[in-house]
């Protein structure tokens, strides 16, 4: 066994790869780059080697930076984690060559499922299903038909040099094909001007069912299947395992093909044989189709490890240190379901696109599994996947499993920057989903339910503005003294929806710890004793502030900003539209006409008085409206000069 | 040690005693929400289209949310000028701004336009004195038209006066008493001082005017024809005259600036009582044990016990002069020295009082008097051992003693008694009363005797004969008027408290009120002649 490995990544996987060495008794070594040198993933390591500034390019796929490390720190073997140099044959012998142990499949294996289409044709002659297609020289209309009655109804007619739609047509059955390949034909001709098509199976509802396989270079197990349907836009969101409406054939079959293609290529390590499978007609052992492999260990192996109970991490360990496969096949058992959400630091409302800054808050729920590589405090760069976290439940049925992790996602507890953990709540929550009835399109079709924010709860204004007040604490004797009539405080919240939504919550503060509060025409009676109560029930309430930012965790909850007044007004005073002399004298120069763009700062007037010459800068940026003096003019103080052209609101 | 109270819940007589308390306290309630409510719907509803905060919200956007307010006069003006000035059309009290204690009065305009009544003038004066006497910096909210017109003549002329209120900014400015004016409003002629005196001025744009003439008199005057914001606006003031500091675009960004300007002040108003254990006894109980009589006696311990921290009390000279209690607790940790009636005094009494406050003087503990007495005992015996000469001694240690008082008036104030115990002409920083407590110079059932003592003397001098019945009809509107006159909103209505409390949250007023207190210094105490 090794004594001690060193880690080629960063992050989560780092981190759970540091978590299962230390278990063991292995030393770890960390690497980083510049960016990560208070990383987390570089806290738990016992060692850590900087390797480079914060571009992946100059670090983390620095191979011989790495292997540099290892020998530097006398660590035996490197475990790639996932991404970066996870599937870089060129890397592998480099590790060999340095006379150290990868932890992962040899070279040749990465190579050969690296190219897709030569993989196929490995698995096809391994005797592996592969989607059922027609691609040959032979275009003969009773060919293309004859092939078409080969793979099974229906069946679509695809442009070989075909894309966005073009050329291609759905067949249902052998009446409809004739006129539609003709017509697929014809508009293929008019596109690429090449009319050469190609038949493949139709799936109508793909589910993506994936195997966990496991190798020791001559034979291998699997540990069951994943369905990874929840996808948008080929990224995963939600993983889970076993694959709903999963039968024990179909499974039998899956896994005895996920097997035969790892024993194919003498697969070592753990790897993953994805599969696309026709969710129409439920899962079937001729209805799934080898789509390709992965040779690493996956983001969502978890949920296999928390359905087997096996540690894939020291399995590929353990092989890599020679030892044979910890298990055979029939001692791998399969308990109950679990699911995987990723949490990203990314904007659901604009399209998904990452978001960088600071994790101000970040609490995670105890109860469920939470592989990540950042702590409050840490920022989200944009050098790297701005995965914050990967949040796992497991439960004896789908139902408890899935129960829990929406529970998980509520009591989740993230400040400081817009992420996806409401959208995986909703997701979550969604009722297909809840059923079983997945596939790759279930995001896309439910699109806008997901993404619809919800509006932040009455109770949530009023504990955020209790919050805002700084009443959420422990709160003093007099807190809330009044004689007779107690003051009622005004407070204005922006939401931090998508589109901002302003709130005017009214607070009285009647005895310590009680409070009414009043958000519109809704009003709460809330206790803080410490426990919560809102209108007699009582409540967890979990809220974060800093500054005038406060975040209502949970359900109904929501990010806020305190309006504050002095910010609003110094807003305005430098969006004022007006440039003015600011004192009498002769307006020297005009250096802008209408219709011209300034900048903030920038000069667009001299004015000579008491014997200087004092520039006038815009106020802020925007096209010059009006000039309404004449270069050469005396000037009275505060007379206006420039006026500029009003904001555009939108 | 702690105090062991006899207090038995549940009798007819608790629950008597409640029932009494309970409709005083409604009373009292109904007066301050009425003040509260300030000019009536119609007046609220005219401000707020103006684009206005209410007066009460805007006392409450200044100060610290959820920080405690302890409301100066709150019942000012009660029943007086045919209840047209709730509240004295002011509102005036020690709140917190960031932390630090300070003095706001606030003009409620819906009120007569902000306009001073006699009592609004009186509150105004009363609120500047406890601010330079405890050192607190002070923020007034304007709003006001200045001196109310028909009572010109109570409001003006006289030296606590109008006038006062500007020689009181002055004078605390020069003694390192911060002035913070906010122009929410008008701000006219006299009222003009009240920004153009403040350290600090800041004026809400195209709302707050300061002009020393509207532009209907200047119009009378010369005849120039000029608008409020031309004359006096904020505009004007911080751009061109100077007058005022900082230009807020409304009510709350207004107050946001206030609330800065006192961030950036240095000292004062920071005391903080370091915080204490509660009453062993819950304070709740005073309602029940408290007679709802005053000619009922009971133990002042009882009371102490729920109000001191942990019942805790350290009786001082508990053997001798038994119907004064003296001794020494802690209000939320901070050492006081107590003063409690527990009877009519006597000669041991005021002098074991006299004794106690020049303790409490020499070591700089507060004082706290618990005040219910009917007066000095009297009669031969009394008079010829020199009761007045004990009981001068006792006005005298009170008189002269630099320790911060603070009076509570729980029962009767009645005669010397009151002066004794540091009634209001003995200037004790906050006097507060209970809605049970009675003031007069005596009871009236003593005054209607005393009167009808020298009409019966009279008459039959005379050679007349006065029948019960006559005689009655005589002393009745003697007692009528006493009933009236020595009721705690009467008393309140013309400021000669601070305010009337409920009984049950006594240890929090007296708290907060060491608590301003203790902003000043307290200074070395040079006491008057005794005469022993």
């Amino acid at each position: 066994m090794f004594e001690k490995i060193l880690i080629a990544n960063r992050g989560e996987i780092a981190c759970r790869v540091i978590r299962t060495a230390r278990a063991m008794g292995i030393g770890t070594v960390a690497v980083h780059s510049e960016a990560d040198a208070g990383a987390l993933h570089v806290e738990l390591a016992d060692e850590a080697v900087e390797i480079g500034p914060a571009p992946p390019a100059e670090s983390y796929l620095r191979g011989e930076r790495i292997i540099e490390a290892a020998l530097a720190t006398g660590a035996q073997a490197i475990h790639p984690g996932y991404g970066f140099l996870s599937e870089n044959a060129d890397f592998v012998e480099a590790v060999e060559a340095a006379g150290l142990v990868f932890i992962g499949p040899s070279a040749e294996a990465i190579r050969a499922m690296g190219l897709k289409d030569a993989a196929k044709a490995t698995m096809a002659a391994a005797g592996v299903p592969v989607v059922p297609g027609y691609h040959g020289a032979d275009q003969s209309p009773e060919r293309l038909l004859a092939e078409a009655e080969a793979i099974g109804w229906p069946v679509l007619i695809k442009a070989v040099a075909g894309g966005g739609g073009k050329g291609m047509r759905l067949v249902r059955g052998p009446g409809e094909f004739a006129a539609a390949l003709a017509s697929a034909k014809a508009e293929a001709r008019g596109a690429f001007g090449n009319d050469a098509v190609l038949i493949e199976k139709f799936i109508a509802c793909p589910r993506h069912v994936e195997v966990q396989i496991f190798g020791d270079g001559r034979r291998a197990v699997h540990l069951y299947e994943r369905d990874c349907s929840l996808q948008r836009r080929h990224q995963k969101v939600i993983e889970e395992a076993p694959a709903p409406g999963m039968n024990e054939e179909t499974r039998a079959a899956m896994g005895a093909a996920a097997v035969r293609a790892a024993e194919a290529i003498g697969y070592a390590g753990a790897g993953t044989v994805e599969f696309i499978a026709d969710g129409a007609r439920g899962l079937r052992p001729d209805g799934f189709w080898f789509m390709e492999m992965n040779t690493r260990l996956q983001v969502e192996h978890p949920v296999t490890e928390a359905v087997t109970g096996i540690d894939l991490v020291e399995w590929q360990i353990r092989v890599a240190a020679g030892e044979p496969l910890p298990l055979e096949q029939h001692e791998i058992g399969l308990e109950g379901h679990a699911f995987e959400a990723r949490l990203y630091a990314e904007d659901p409302g604009r399209g998904f696109l990452p978001v960088t800054g600071r994790l101000e808050h970040l609490r995670f729920p105890q109860g469920a599994r939470v592989d990540t590589g950042v702590r409050a405090g840490d920022a989200i760069s944009p050098h790297y996947d701005p995965m914050i976290a990967k949040i796992i439940t497991h439960g004896p049925t789908r139902e408890v499993a899935l129960a829990r992790l929406r529970a998980a996602l509520s009591e989740t507890e993230l400040a400081g920057m817009r992420t996806n953990l409401d959208f995986l709540a909703r997701l979550a929550a969604h009722e297909d989903f809840a059923e079983g009835r997945v596939d790759t399109g279930l995001i896309e079709r439910a699109g806008g339910n997901l993404l619809a924010e919800l509006p932040p709860t009455s109770e949530a204004v009023a504990l955020a503005a209790l919050a805002a007040m700084g009443l959420d604490g422990r709160g003093h004797p007099q807190e809330g003294f009044a004689l007779w009539q107690p003051l009622t405080h005004g407070v204005e919240l922006i939401a931090e929806t998508e589109e901002p939504e302003a709130f005017d919550a009214r607070v009285t503060v009647h005895a310590p710890g009680r409070f009414s509060v009043a958000v519109g025409d809704e009003r709460h009676e809330i206790t803080r004793d410490p426990v919560w109560r809102i209108d007699g029930v009582r409540r967890r309430v979990r809220l974060w502030r800093q500054g005038g930012r406060i975040v209502v965790f949970g359900k109904g909850g929501g990010s806020f900003r305190l309006n504050d007044p002095l910010e609003w007004a110094a807003g305005a005073e430098v969006s004022a539209d007006v440039v003015v002399a600011p004192m009498p004298g002769l307006l020297r120069e005009l250096d802008v006409a209408p219709g011209e763009r300034v900048r903030k700062g920038e000069r667009v007037a001299v004015l000579e008085a008491m014997k200087m010459e004092h520039g006038l800068a815009a106020p802020r940026d925007g096209i010059v409206a009006e000039i309404l003096a004449e270069a050469g003019a005396q000037v009275e103080a505060g007379a206006p000069l420039i006026r500029l052209a009003e904001e555009d609101k939108a | 040690m702690k105090l062991q109270s006899r207090f038995r819940p549940g009798t007819e007589e608790a629950r008597a005693n409640r029932a009494a308390h309970e409709a005083a306290l409604a009373e009292v309630a109904a007066a301050a929400s009425l003040a509260a409510a300030g000019g009536g719907e119609k007046a609220r509803a005219r401000h707020l289209a103006r684009g206005k905060l209410l007066p009460r919200d805007r006392v409450a956007g200044l100060l610290d949310p959820g920080a405690p307010f302890l409301e100066i006069g709150a019942t000012a003006a009660h029943g007086m000028y045919d209840g047209a000035a709730p509240g004295a059309g002011l509102i005036a009290g020690v709140g917190r701004v960031h932390g630090r204690q300070v003095m706001v009065v606030c003009n409620d305009a819906t009120v007569k336009g902000g306009t001073y009544y006699p009592m609004t003038v009186k509150k105004h004066l009363r609120a500047q004195e406890i601010a330079a006497e405890n050192r607190l910096p002070c923020i007034y909210l304007v709003d006001s038209g200045g001196a109310n017109l028909p009572n010109q003549d109570e409001v003006f002329p006289d030296r606590d006066h109008f006038g006062r209120i500007f020689y009181n900014q002055a004078r605390m400015s020069a003694a390192g008493i911060p002035q913070i004016a906010v122009v929410m409003g008008s701000c006219t002629a006299g009222g003009a001082y009240v920004p153009a005196m403040s350290d600090v001025t800041i004026i809400v744009r195209e709302q707050g005017t300061i002009f020393l003439a509207g532009p209907p008199l200047v119009k009378a005057a010369t005849g120039e024809v000029v608008s409020a914001e031309e004359l006096g606006g904020g505009d004007v003031h911080t751009r061109l005259s100077g007058v005022a500091d900082y230009l807020a675009e409304d009510d709350a960004h207004a107050l946001a600036l206030a609330r800065r300007a006192v961030a950036s002040l240095g000292e004062g108003g920071l005391a903080r009582l370091p915080g204490g254990e509660a009453p062993a006894y819950d304070p709740e109980e005073i309602l029940d044990i408290v007679p709802a009589s005053l000619s009922v006696p009971y133990d002042i311990r009882e009371v102490i016990a729920r109000i001191v921290d942990g019942s805790r009390f350290d009786e001082f000279k508990v053997r001798f002069g038994e119907t004064l209690v003296t001794g020494f607790a802690e209000i939320e940790g901070q050492l006081v020295g107590l003063i409690a009636n527990n009877g009519v005094l006597f000669s041991e009494s005021a002098q074991k009082g006299a004794h106690f406050v020049e303790l409490c003087s020499q070591r700089k503990i507060p004082l706290v008097f618990l005040q219910n007495i009917t007066g000095f005992m009297v009669g031969k015996k009394y008079e010829n051992e020199g009761i007045a000469r004990h009981g001068a001694k006792m006005v005298t240690a009170v008189a002269c003693t630099e320790v911060p008082k603070i009076t509570m008036i729980v029962g009767g104030s009645f005669g010397a008694g009151n002066y004794g115990m540091a009634g209001r002409a003995y200037s004790p920083r906050f006097l507060w009363t209970w809605p049970n407590s009675r003031i007069s110079v005596m009871g009236g059932a003593q005054a209607a005797g005393v009167l009808a003592t020298v009409r019966r003397e009279a008459i039959e001098r005379a050679g007349g004969t006065w029948t019960a019945e006559e005689e009655e009809e005589f002393k009745r509107p003697t007692l009528e008027m006493f009933e009236r006159q020595s009721h705690p909103l009467y008393a309140s209505a013309r400021l000669w408290d601070d305010g009337i409390i409920d009984p049950r949250r006594a240890r929090e007023v007296l708290a907060l009120s060491l608590e301003a207190a203790l902003c000043a210094p307290i200074g070395e105490t040079r006491f008057g002649v005794f005469r022993m």
